[in-house]
């Protein structure tokens, strides 16, 4: 049971998204041009940083509904996905993007632990600052939306089948649609 | 030096906010929705939520200009600057009520992670009149700041340790809230302290 009374059947931050909807619309919006304004980073890179600190920080709901965001942008690849979570070093993607999730990573421990060497090798790899700043920043703000989803107790399936559905919508439709301002039908019925 | 070029000058949050103005605008309504404007729970103890989590994170930038604003907010004088940094030491023997203790108990676990928080630690909060708005708020500005600390620090962003800079930021978040306000001005203690020691004073 969540820790606050939160409108029923709605999953992970979703309920605090309804209780609060001043909270939500910058919320919201963050994560709309975090992961989804015209970036250098395409949007399944950026989903990939946002699932990797998600699944450092144990967070079941962020964790699986960005993982089906980044595998929705990239035609269904979730053992893509699997792999950067657990293991990005080994991973098939870019050494630009295992510099940055190494850099997430360090952000996802601590502001501090982000070292000069891991700025520099992100640099050698092709980096560029407007790149290393997403980077820092995606990784606060799952710091932040983890905390806020766990620290709140909400519910949270823990099937990765239940967000597949959630990651078409959000890798398609976005973050700031309707659908977070207004209780679903689901809820309703 | 910061990990990437950022504007000179500018202490803390404020260069990566210039340097990224459409993600500057969420996080600037977000913390003005949170820290001000009316609620139960008054703007000098939900800055204090933040200079308490801001310490816990050691983001000195942070703690200092929250917990500046918090004391503001309270008068401005040495005295409320001491209960800020007692806050910090040890918030459980503060001269602070009992609901904002058990408050910042739940901030302090969020901080260390959002499982952290158990149903003891709500139902304290409960005990001593908190409502479900106030815990809510109360995850969420510990969660919010466990952002802001990471990505002051995460960018090795320049933080003067002068008390001046911290006393005038303090004194104008108090007064002017969060949003609508210009980052890129150099703060008038900053450019004093350039001037005189012969620094070039940053513009932008």
């Amino acid at each position: 049971m969540a820790h606050i009374q939160l409108p029923e059947g709605m999953p992970g931050i979703v309920g605090p998204l309804v209780f609060s909807p001043e909270t939500a619309k910058p919320l919201l919006e963050l994560a709309e041009v975090l992961l989804r304004a015209p970036n250098t980073l395409s949007s399944a890179e950026r989903e990939m940083i946002a699932a990797h600190v998600s699944y450092r920080n144990e967070c079941d709901f962020c964790q699986l509904s960005h993982s089906a965001a980044a595998a929705a942008h990239l035609e269904g690849n979730y053992d893509l996905v699997e792999q950067i979570k657990v293991n990005p070093g080994s991973a098939n993607v870019s050494d630009k993007l295992k510099a940055l999730l190494t850099i997430a990573g360090k952000v996802q421990q601590g502001g501090k632990q982000v070292s000069a060497g891991d700025v520099a090798l992100a640099r050698e790899c092709g980096a560029t600052d407007k790149e290393i700043h997403d980077c820092v920043l995606i990784a606060a703000a799952f710091s932040m939306y983890n905390r806020y989803v766990d620290g709140l107790a909400t519910w949270q399936p823990r099937e990765r089948e239940a967000y597949r559905e959630m990651g078409e919508q959000l890798a398609h439709q976005g973050y700031t649609r309707d659908r977070f301002r207004e209780t679903p039908k689901a809820a309703q019925a | 030096m910061a990990h990437i070029a950022l504007t000179e000058g500018l202490p803390g949050i404020r260069g990566p906010m210039v340097f990224s103005p459409e993600t500057t605008k969420p996080l600037c309504e977000l913390v003005q929705v949170l820290l001000t404007g009316p609620h139960s729970l008054t703007p000098a103890e939900r800055e204090m939520i933040a200079t308490y989590v801001s310490s816990e994170n050691d983001c000195y930038y942070c703690q200092h200009c929250h917990g500046s604003t918090a004391a503001q907010h309270l008068g401005g004088g040495e005295k409320e600057y001491e209960l800020v940094r007692q806050m910090k030491r040890d918030f459980e023997s503060a001269a602070l009520s009992p609901k904002m203790k058990a408050l910042l108990n739940i901030a302090g676990k969020v901080q260390k992670g959002g499982k952290q928080v158990t149903a003891a630690d709500v139902e304290r909060a409960r005990q001593e009149g908190a409502t479900d708005k106030e815990i809510h708020d109360t995850v969420l500005i510990a969660a919010a700041f466990s952002m802001f600390n990471r990505y002051v620090d995460g960018l090795a962003t320049w933080q003067p340790h002068d008390p001046d800079v911290y006393r005038e930021i303090g004194h104008l978040t108090a007064r002017l809230g969060y949003v609508g306000r210009d980052y890129k001005k150099p703060l008038d203690a900053i450019a004093a302290k350039q001037a005189s020691s012969g620094t070039k004073v940053a513009s932008s």
